[in-house]
């Protein structure tokens, strides 16, 4: 990523006459200040996000309880959850189904939003900008969205449709297995416009300008080649970023769903893998069921951000 | 990275009156998607309470009033734990946490843009792939190492983690390598100065976005932290919490809620405002070439 970043601050060590060990010894004991620096971060890092992945790695194989000591079962833990639970089926359904639908329509809208804005005057920019990011940081507003779809003729939609007629009872919209999804993936894009959005608007404004200058005069001949041929292909690194940062979002609104729907949500029409996760671990204290759980979901973030990385180097070559 | 442009995009291409028609009709429906919600929550709080269970309800407030911010004021009153000690706890723990991470995230982030030493990119792609899985993941895991170091139910358990957020150390140090030119910091070293001085006196004033842009995630992602599963004692939670907690009470409650919601929201919008253009400038160089 910085190859040529870092700056060789002391005479460095000659390489030569030396087994590879030896030489990283001398850059590390020539280095010293880099560690210390590095250090609080670091063992912190290990601590709350490593060493949490490892010990469920670990976990995942035991029969563990948080009461006994763990005794190890091989992948008896995963046979269950493939075979025996039904649930868990339903909740890699729905996960699927969250992410898929989710993860791509908020990294296209956050990109389009982006792009529309980019020749907008800045005062306009910074206000429309605000607009469009204000849910995603507004911690638990989206439960606005639970009372305008109140289940009694109060709500605003339910009170509007009965004015007009189109339905004669209230629909129970988080309440009705037909409606949790669509309603749950609608309020999740709601606010799905974060930190790819803002890293795509700086990307758009970061472009130089003569890559345009010299594109009309190659024969670009409307917006849609401008951005096709120029614009996305430049900003590539922001394009990578966002699809990270969207992805890893996709699969964590089990928030959204628990908080307009309950948990459990009616006929588990809307259980992820969060939510499974949660009641195996955080109910039951189920850690060595809970922890394979947490290897699967890991494994598909890791794996979805993998494959979406190798799909976007391949744009604008 | 080259400044960023503010004066309006040069058009030298014909833009046709159609795409433009066309994208500002789609930009208009997307808006009007995200900001009517925003709207139906304000306009809620204002409302009177016959105006809150009216058939057929409005969405718009028509004679406003303040008795639900009152309502909710008086609500705060009579909750068992005083109302301040939520207030401070949120307050405390957001302060201390940022502060936290802003030191140990740009210290390591300056290891990392610019000494070369062995593990250095390593550590670095480390942190950068933990960007690709959300930290619910590790919830449960996380309950028994800090049950290891006895921090459940003490502030250290929401400080502490905080100290280490990827997404920060990474911003930062991605910063660093466009803005901290490395010619300013091998003279720094040829002046005498340590690893240490030329990091708090010659690279953190110039990577001041990075570091607005670090306060305003951990802020907000402490600010808005409502229950959670380290804290048991009353005593020790979240504003953000109580105030869901007496809002949420029965149906009665709904403009206070609706109150509480617009009251939650105005601080993490606000500072949003306020250093909007520096977040921009340091996303520019957040991009993930391989």
């Amino acid at each position: 990523m910085s190859k040529n970043t870092a700056v060789e601050t002391k005479k460095a060590v000659s390489r030569k006459d030396m087994t590879w060990a030896q030489w990283t010894w001398k850059e590390m004991k020539r280095n010293k200040v880099a560690y210390v620096m590095v250090a609080p971060f670091m063992i912190l890092f290990t601590l709350f996000t490593v060493a949490p992945v490892v010990l469920s790695i670990f976990f995942s194989f035991t029969d563990f309880n948080l009461l006994q000591t763990p005794n190890w079962v091989g992948i008896e833990n995963y046979i269950r959850l493939f075979l025996d639970d039904d649930i868990f089926m339903i909740a890699i359904q729905n996960t699927f189904i969250f992410a898929v639908i989710v993860g791509p329509v908020s990294y296209l809208m956050s990109l389009l939003v982006a792009w529309f804005i980019n020749e907008l005057s800045p005062k306009i920019r910074a206000i429309v900008t605000l607009v469009f990011y204000a849910p995603s940081i507004s911690g638990e507003i989206y439960t606005i969205w639970g009372t305008l779809f109140s289940s009694d003729s109060q709500g605003w939609v339910n009170g509007k449709l009965l004015e007009l007629g189109l339905i004669t009872s209230e629909i129970k919209f988080f309440q009705n297995a037909n409606w949790v999804m669509p309603l749950c993936i609608v309020v999740a894009l709601w606010t799905s416009l974060g930190t790819s959005f803002l890293s795509f608007i700086a990307g758009l404004q970061g472009i130089n300008q003569s890559y345009y200058e010299a594109g009309a005069v190659d024969g670009i001949k409307n917006r849609w080649q401008e951005l096709w041929y120029i614009t996305l292909p430049s900003m590539k690194p922001q394009l990578m970023f966002g699809a990270i940062m969207s992805i890893t979002s996709s699969f964590g609104f089990g928030g959204v769903v628990t908080n307009l729907c309950g948990f459990p949500s009616v006929d588990y029409a809307a259980h992820t893998i969060m939510h499974h996760l949660d009641d195996y671990g955080g109910a039951r204290y189920e850690v060595g069921y809970s922890s394979a759980i947490a290897v699967i979901l890991f494994g598909i973030m890791i794996g979805s951000n993998i494959l979406v990385k190798k799909v976007l180097s391949k744009v604008g070559q | 990275m080259a400044k960023l442009r503010t004066r309006r995009h040069k058009v030298i291409l014909s833009r046709s009156a159609g795409g433009d028609a066309g994208i500002t009709f789609m930009l208009v429906i997307l808006g009007i998607f995200m900001i009517l919600p925003m709207v139906y929550a304000i306009s809620q709080s204002f409302k009177p309470l016959d105006e809150l269970w009216m058939f057929p309800p409005r969405f718009f407030v028509k004679s406003p009033t303040l008795s639900n911010y009152s309502d909710l004021f008086k609500l705060m009153d009579i909750s068992w734990v005083p109302f301040s000690r939520y207030i401070f706890n949120t307050v405390f723990v957001s302060i201390a946490g940022t502060a936290g991470n802003l030191f140990v995230s740009s210290l390591a982030a300056y290891a990392m843009a610019k000494i070369k030493f062995p593990g250095g990119r390593v550590m670095f792609k480390t942190v950068r792939t933990s960007l690709m899985f959300h930290s619910t993941v590790t919830a449960i895991t996380n309950f028994i190492i800090m049950k290891t170091f006895h921090m459940i139910d003490t502030y250290f358990a929401l400080i502490v983690p905080a100290f280490c957020t990827s997404l920060g150390l990474y911003l930062m140090k991605q910063f660093m390598d466009t803005n901290v030119p490395h010619d300013i910091v091998e003279s720094a070293h040829l002046d005498g100065a340590s690893e240490f001085k030329t990091f708090w006196v010659i690279a953190m004033p110039m990577v001041k976005p990075a570091w607005l842009t670090l306060i305003i995630y951990s802020f907000q992602g402490l600010w808005n932290a409502g229950a959670s599963v380290y804290i048991h004692s009353e005593q020790l939670k979240s504003f953000n919490y109580a105030i869901r907690q007496i809002a949420a009470g029965g149906i009665k409650r709904a403009g206070a809620n609706a109150a509480a919601m617009v009251i939650m929201m105005l601080v993490p919008i606000s500072v949003f405002v306020i250093t909007q253009s520096n977040i921009i400038e340091t996303m520019g160089s957040s991009g993930m070439k391989d």
